[in-house]
């Protein structure tokens, strides 16, 4: 596929100039693709790993919180919890990663909190222990948010990367090509018929 | 650099549990709440809002209208009825959108 140009000597210089800067944008954008998708292996790897832990660890908690529940009535149950005296915030920075943003997350809890809002009179001991498993694991959970993220961040870039990459490789590189090929053959030969026109000429005024 | 808060959504007795931890907490009933609570939450300053697969499941557009943002950063979890899948089924998502192919997966099948 060639694009409709005037086969002129202007032309072809910027063809050639523009050919030259689609070529270096093709090779960097390559690079970025597969260091891309080296980060986005190594992490979705670390993403998988980490899931796959929490959603067990998470089961398991669960398990002691149903049997929290079973030993004690509903109402004494959500009372202990109702007033929760622990408060997490969390910080988020910005962290680059080949030119992606993605968040940084960084867990702030709050000093001198306890994670059990309740007297232990009144509550089982699943309870405790199906607490002390959740507040082992938010810090897990974050990081497992955190990398989550970045893994669909980065899926998005290493996807538009990949179009545009295809893009210079396989349509405008070579439509470029063809283009420098018809202009140079175009110009060659109008030189060609300005010679046999010369010579004719020549020949004409010999003739004279 | 600024302070954030962490969200759990989903049922009544799963979010029961994440209560003492000191995040905040949205009980909602169907899909319809759950939705209008994840935008709301988008609005307000929680970067990280924990869904229950039980209603991600009826609420997929909601979940991944904000994959391509930074924040809020959704995360499945599985609720106390056990996991359905969806969550890793994301992570599979994204490396088949990433490389084309699902490689990470197939090769433990292979294992």
């Amino acid at each position: 596929m060639q694009t409709r140009v005037n086969p002129t000597r202007m032309e072809l210089t910027r063809l050639k100039r523009q050919i030259v800067t689609a070529r270096r944008g093709h090779k960097l954008l390559k690079d970025k693709q597969d260091e891309l998708i080296k980060k986005f292996i190594d992490m979705v790897k670390e993403n998988k790993r980490l899931r796959e832990e929490i959603e067990r660890d998470l089961e398991m908690s669960f398990k002691s919180f149903t049997m929290a529940r079973s030993q004690m009535s509903q109402e004494v149950l959500e009372e202990s919890l109702m007033i929760p005296s622990a408060r997490v915030n969390i910080n988020i920075a910005k962290q680059n990663i080949m030119s992606v943003n993605v968040p940084k997350i960084d867990i702030h809890q709050e000093e001198g909190s306890n994670i059990y809002s309740y007297g232990f009179a009144g509550t089982s001991g699943e309870l405790d222990s199906a607490i002390t498993i959740l507040s082992g694991m938010l810090s897990k959970m974050l990081k497992l948010s955190e990398i989550e993220k970045a893994c669909q961040l980065m899926a998005d870039e290493i996807e538009k990367t990949r179009r545009r990459v295809n893009a210079l490789e396989y349509v405008m590189i070579p439509s470029m090509e063809e283009t420098i090929k018809y202009i140079t053959m175009k110009l060659d030969e109008n030189e060609r018929g300005n010679i046999t026109r010369l010579m004719k000429i020549k020949e004409m005024v010999m003739e004279a | 650099m600024s302070m954030y808060k962490i969200a759990v959504v989903g049922d009544k007795d799963t979010v029961l549990a994440f209560k003492s931890l000191g995040v905040d907490v949205f009980p909602v009933l169907n899909d319809k709440q759950a939705s209008f609570t994840i935008t709301k939450l988008a609005k307000e300053s929680y970067a990280v809002i924990f869904v229950t697969e039980q209603i991600a499941k009826e609420i997929p557009e909601k979940i991944s209208q904000f994959r391509s943002q930074m924040l809020p950063a959704i995360t499945l979890i599985p609720s106390n009825r056990g996991t359905l899948g969806i969550g890793i089924g994301e992570v599979k998502k994204s490396v088949e959108k990433a490389i084309g192919a699902d490689i990470l997966f197939r090769k433990e099948g292979e294992e």
